[in-house]
């Protein structure tokens, strides 16, 4: 029988659960509004789109994190007001602004003569070298986030159910809806430091997605989403240590393992 | 209250769906706007709230710019709405409550005593913690009706609200119109429901890319309207209006 608190010796494991169940409570209140709007799609590209941004960071030396913060919260309005313009469909303007900019990235990475161990950490996730700074940055950013939809749920949830009457309502749509889309783009710089930039849509997307099969109202949804991300990122961080694998990842197979069982006890309802 | 001189409108530059419209409308109205699909009926209704500013002329609710106003409640057609969210009747009653709040604060008890009240007056309070979903097509005008209530608008908006509804439950809806426009309110339904028109609304706009005839549901007996609203697709007599309605 393994020892469940030997994790938790170490500074850098009690960093890693507070960055998981930090970022884990943010992406799925996020991941609210991002399933209801159907915005998955937004989300990953918007963390895709950070990579060129993150690149060139490493290399003038500067923060990971705040260098992809700004271009994935630019990234998301670019994408949303290009879309509202009515020229080209939303998917298709995330299409192509997603795989210029993370080609991008590539061509500018291939180009990298050094160590780029930061780099690939930022690819793929590593939230066991989550530092003091990273952690209080998150804290920060996370607090801003929460406080924001504290303060405008309703009327966020207003323009996402009926936009025409919320306008006339006199509520000023276009400016929720690009709050909204820098909200996932801070979120999705944020969440990049834990799963990585190839997994943050999971986080943003599987515990809300999971809530929605089981949740009957909007308080019940939230809750349910941020149990589903507690339990995937505490699970999913001590699984990693005894199994010794890729934290990131295990986080996001734990909350696609709730997913799955969350399913099954919708078609056990309806059966 | 509605002052509209010379309006175009439409979705694409040159391309007006309306025309050249004229429209008073007075406190207390209950109008009814008919005609054919595409004929602007709603197009018009989006003007009116702001949501649409003309390609020409001038549309004054208030004696401000279209849009100004707050004391506006526009019921958009109900399968705009995303009635699959997971929201319980009040929440969404509520939802005409947030442009009324002053800054910083959030919805109180005086709120919620508010939205009961409008969910009483359109009969709904037994819906109260329903969610949506679950709600018939009558229901969920109903449910809009209360969030229009709570906003304190005295102008009332309603895209087609009878679309999708039993001919009962139509009744019950345009009695409850009736009762609103009694009580104060100005309300302009778009509705291809003639029959319906005819028994409860005093005073009918025919429209077909413009403003065919304007008065009082007498003239939807008239053939030659009827054929330059519909274009020959609709019949003069009141008593196939009728049987159309029930079929």
């Amino acid at each position: 029988m393994p020892d469940l608190l030997e994790p938790l010796q170490f500074a850098f494991m009690q960093r890693a659960l507070a960055g998981s169940i930090l970022v884990g409570i943010v992406c799925a209140v996020v991941g609210v509004l991002v399933v209801l709007r159907g915005l998955a799609f937004l989300g990953d590209a918007v963390a895709h789109a950070a990579f060129p941004r993150i690149v060139i960071a490493f290399l003038l030396k500067a923060n990971l994190v705040v260098g992809g913060m700004i271009p994935a919260v630019f990234a998301a309005v670019a994408m949303g007001l290009l879309s509202r313009r009515g020229t080209i469909r939303e998917d298709t303007a995330i299409g192509v602004v997603f795989a210029g900019m993370f080609a991008l990235g590539i061509v500018l990475f291939s180009g990298i003569r050094q160590y780029t161990g930061d780099l690939l950490s930022v690819l793929l996730g590593n939230v066991l070298a989550i530092t003091p700074e990273h952690l209080a940055l998150g804290l920060v950013t996370s607090a801003l986030i929460l406080g924001f939809l504290w303060l405008w749920w309703r009327e966020l949830i207003f323009v996402s159910f009926d936009s025409v009457g919320a306008q006339a309502s006199g509520l000023n749509t276009a400016r929720y809806d690009i709050a909204l889309l820098a909200i996932i783009g801070l979120t999705v710089a944020v969440a990049v430091q834990l799963v990585g930039i190839v997994l943050v849509v999971a986080m943003l997307v599987t515990p809300a997605a999971t809530a929605r099969l089981l949740a009957r109202d909007m308080r019940g949804f939230v809750a349910l989403a941020v149990g589903v991300a507690l339990i995937a990122s505490v699970a999913g961080i001590w699984l990693s240590y005894f199994v010794n694998a890729a934290s990131g990842g295990t986080i996001v197979l734990v909350a696609t393992a709730e997913f799955v069982v969350a399913w099954a006890i919708t078609q056990v309802r309806r059966a | 209250m509605i002052e509209l001189r010379g309006v175009s409108a439409g979705y694409e530059p040159g391309r007006p769906v309306l025309a050249g419209v004229d429209l008073e409308v007075r406190p207390g109205e209950l109008v009814a706007l008919v005609g054919a699909n595409g004929a602007g009926k709603s197009t018009l209704l989006k003007v009116i709230v702001g949501i649409l500013h003309p390609m020409a002329g001038t549309a004054r609710v208030f004696g401000e710019p279209a849009g100004v106003s707050r004391r506006v409640a526009y019921l958009p057609q109900a399968e705009q709405l995303r009635w699959d969210f997971p929201l319980v009747v009040e929440d969404v009653v509520l939802m005409g409550r947030l442009a009324k709040l002053p800054r910083g604060r959030a919805i109180g008890a005086s709120d919620r005593s508010m939205a009961r009240d409008a969910l009483e007056r359109v009969d709904a309070v037994d819906l109260a913690r329903r969610p949506i979903a679950a709600l018939s097509g009558g229901q969920k005008q109903r449910v809009l009706l209360a969030r229009a209530l709570v906003s304190e608008a005295e102008l009332f908006l309603l895209d087609e609200p009878a679309t999708g509804v039993d001919p009962a439950t139509e009744e019950q809806l345009m009695s409850l119109l009736e009762g609103l426009s009694q009580g104060g309110r100005t309300i302009l339904v778009s509705t291809h429901d003639l029959a319906g028109v005819i028994a409860h609304f005093p005073r009918v706009i025919a429209m077909n890319g413009g403003i065919v005839a304007d008065g009082d549901p007498s003239i939807l007996r008239d053939a030659e309207i009827l054929r330059r609203t519909y274009g020959g697709h609709r019949s003069a007599s009141p008593d196939l209006v009728a049987d159309e309605h029930h079929a």
